[in-house]
């Protein structure tokens, strides 16, 4: 598109002595101008990128790559040396019942709230997407919950599911259900913490849901109406899987992020601290990263479990890749 | 309605809204009215709820709390700031968002440009890096980074906060799928033929014609950053926090006194609220716009 602009041979590899070109590079005769033009073209592509890269790189790939290293060690923080162990760390560490708790309920939590969160989006995409007055008013107010932050967004809800005063307590003891322990009980803590991010994310995904609805051909909903198919009929035999996409992706996005989640349950009790309750019931991976790196200081063990995390992020992020492409290319086919 | 669906296949402009509104889409009824509704104050309450337990003393839980609230709000206010560095904290996070967010969106529009108008060797080859590493969680190096603060002696300081955060792979992203379409290569071309260098076609021709997608991308990028809770609570002092890392430290602690808390949150939401119904609008269509183009 841009070839002329650039005057770089678009051919791969250095041309054997182009004569020309180097005739007129090297001239004495060709005007300053015209050279400095011509490096300008050929580099500032790149001085344009290398801010990005450079700092991506120290800032984004080091520090990765590094926690792989400092996993091969017995490195104490504040340590004066820190001897090389091998695989010492990743074999503690899969022995570790704390971990393999860690792992479980931070699925269970994801599990808890992608489900009925996406459900959730899906019909709420639905209501948004009929003929509502004011629709801008509507689309931000299901939106609103996501401009809490995240930490104030805790603590209002470890006060709503606290034990004794909490009100969903008080609104089970007024209906003449008996209270719930939200911290101590495992279930209910990862229903409590799965509903603060629900209450987040919901309808942030339901805009991203309601996008993809618009999107869909009106001949499509022309034809289906033509032939007499209802507003239900049309959800679930035209809109629903047109959406699968969409909902394919917003899925497996949330979980690179839910697997990382820390902020809802470091918070979550106040006394619980980042053991995740007194018996873990509701400690995640990261919240036992934080607690091994920076409470017990074994930096080591902490990067071992940083490096797992990544790799199992990294298998969903590949499988979501070519899950997205495999969508793609069928939509095509099809 | 049946007339509606024999309307002839070329539609007038004019006509085209009204023929959408009145066929394809329902005419919601109170039913739906009511759930959106519904909906609604749920998203909402936690936030009243928030203010209505730090409008009472400490004593608001030992009977039923009311609905309406109390007048204590300000005299809670006052112990939040006297219990924790709150403005200090709000400015912290001010600068660290600000910074991180003029950054993010200068390099990944320089970049962006460069990858959507420019040819140069390799760079299909980069641009798939930068798709590969959208997915990659930087966040989970925070242990060598907790080292190399420490290494630099920059523990404690804001800038321990800002630079790991200066790029992302997102933002390039997200910037060059706008630039493709949004700067019409004519305009560039035209640029170069008055003698425009790169950097002053970037700037004069590029940056204003991407001034939505740049907008957008600042916006997101200041909430990321101003939520943002694991890094600077490992790298920062409690006593020169962000506002997050000093609301965690206002709730920590076997006794919690929620009126105070929850008069700290609401104090820090309240900013945040007010942004958004300024910018709320921008913020839905930049969801939902980049919801269809990634």
């Amino acid at each position: 598109m841009t070839a002329d602009l650039t005057e770089v041979p678009s051919g791969r590899g250095v041309e054997p002595r182009p004569p020309v070109r180097r005739d007129t590079q090297e001239h004495p005769a060709l005007p300053w101008r015209d050279r400095l033009t011509r490096l300008d073209v050929k580099f500032t592509p790149y001085l344009f990128i290398a801010p990005f890269f450079v700092l991506f790189a120290v800032i984004g790939l080091f520090p990765l790559l590094y926690t792989g290293y400092v996993s091969l060690f017995d490195w104490e923080l504040g340590g004066d040396e820190h001897p090389f162990v091998g695989l010492e760390n990743y074999t503690a560490l899969l022995a570790d019942s704390q971990f393999w708790n860690a792992m479980f309920n931070t699925i269970s939590i994801f599990v808890l709230s992608s489900v009925p969160q996406m459900i959730t989006a899906v019909l709420l995409a639905a209501l948004l997407n009929t003929a509502l007055r004011a629709r801008t008013a509507w689309r931000m107010g299901v939106l609103l919950p996501y401009v809490a932050s995240l930490v104030a967004l805790a603590i209002i809800f470890s006060n709503l599911f606290g034990k004794q005063y909490g009100l969903i307590n008080s609104f089970l003891d007024t209906v003449g259900l008996s209270p719930v322990d939200w911290q101590g009980n495992w279930f209910a803590s990862h229903v409590a913490i799965a509903t603060m991010v629900n209450w987040r994310w919901t309808g942030y995904n339901a805009l991203i849901v309601l996008a993809a609805m618009q999107a869909i051909p009106r001949e499509v909903h022309e034809a289906a109406l033509v032939d007499g198919a209802g507003a239900v009929r049309r959800f679930f035999s035209i809109t629903l899987p047109l959406l699968r996409p969409t909902i394919i992706f917003v899925v497996i996005t949330s979980t690179i992020g839910g697997l990382q989640i820390f902020t809802e349950p470091k918070l979550f009790d106040p006394a619980g601290g980042s053991g995740g309750g007194f018996s873990h019931q509701y400690q995640t991976v990261v919240l036992y990263l934080y607690q091994a790196g920076f409470q017990d200081f074994d930096l080591g063990y902490a990067s071992a479990m940083a490096w797992i995390l990544f790799l199992v992020v990294l298998v969903i992020a590949a499988a979501n890749f070519f899950l997205t492409r495999r969508i793609a290319s069928t939509g095509e086919a099809e | 309605m049946t007339a509606l669906t024999t309307a002839p296949p070329v539609r007038r402009p004019g006509r085209g809204k009204k023929l959408k509104a009145s066929t394809l889409l329902e005419r919601p009824n109170f039913v739906v009215y009511g759930i959106l509704i519904a909906f609604i104050l749920g998203s909402a309450f936690p936030f009243y709820w928030s203010f209505l337990v730090a409008s009472y003393d400490a004593n608001v839980f030992t009977g039923d709390v009311p609905l309406i609230p109390g007048g204590n709000f300000f005299a809670n206010a006052s112990r939040v700031v006297d219990s924790i560095p709150f403005w200090k904290a709000l400015g912290n996070s001010v600068i660290v968002s600000g910074t991180v967010t003029v950054s993010v969106v200068l390099f990944s529009s320089l970049a962006g440009f460069a990858f959507a108008k420019l040819r140069f060797r390799g760079s299909k080859g980069l641009m798939l890096f930068v798709i590969a590493t959208l997915a990659v969680p930087t966040q989970l190096g925070v242990i060598p980074l907790f080292m190399a603060m420490a290494e630099f002696g920059w523990s404690g300081t804001l800038g321990a906060v800002i630079a790991p955060n200066l790029v992302t792979a997102f933002g390039v992203f997200w910037m060059r799928q706008y630039i493709v379409d949004a700067v019409p290569n004519e305009l560039i071309e035209a640029a170069r033929m008055d003698g425009c260098s790169l950097l002053r076609t970037f700037w004069h021709v590029c940056l204003p014609a991407v001034r939505p997608a740049a907008a957008m991308l600042g916006v997101f990028t200041f909430m990321q950053s101003w939520n943002d809770f694991l890094w600077p609570l490992i790298v920062l002092n409690p006593e020169d926090p962000t506002i997050q890392v000093a609301l965690e430290k206002l709730q920590s602690g076997y006794y919690v006194d929620y009126s105070l808390v929850l008069a700290g949150t609401t104090m820090a939401t309240v900013p945040v609220l007010l942004v958004f119904l300024v910018l709320g609008r921008q913020i839905v269509a930049g969801i939902m716009q980049g919801a269809v183009k990634g």
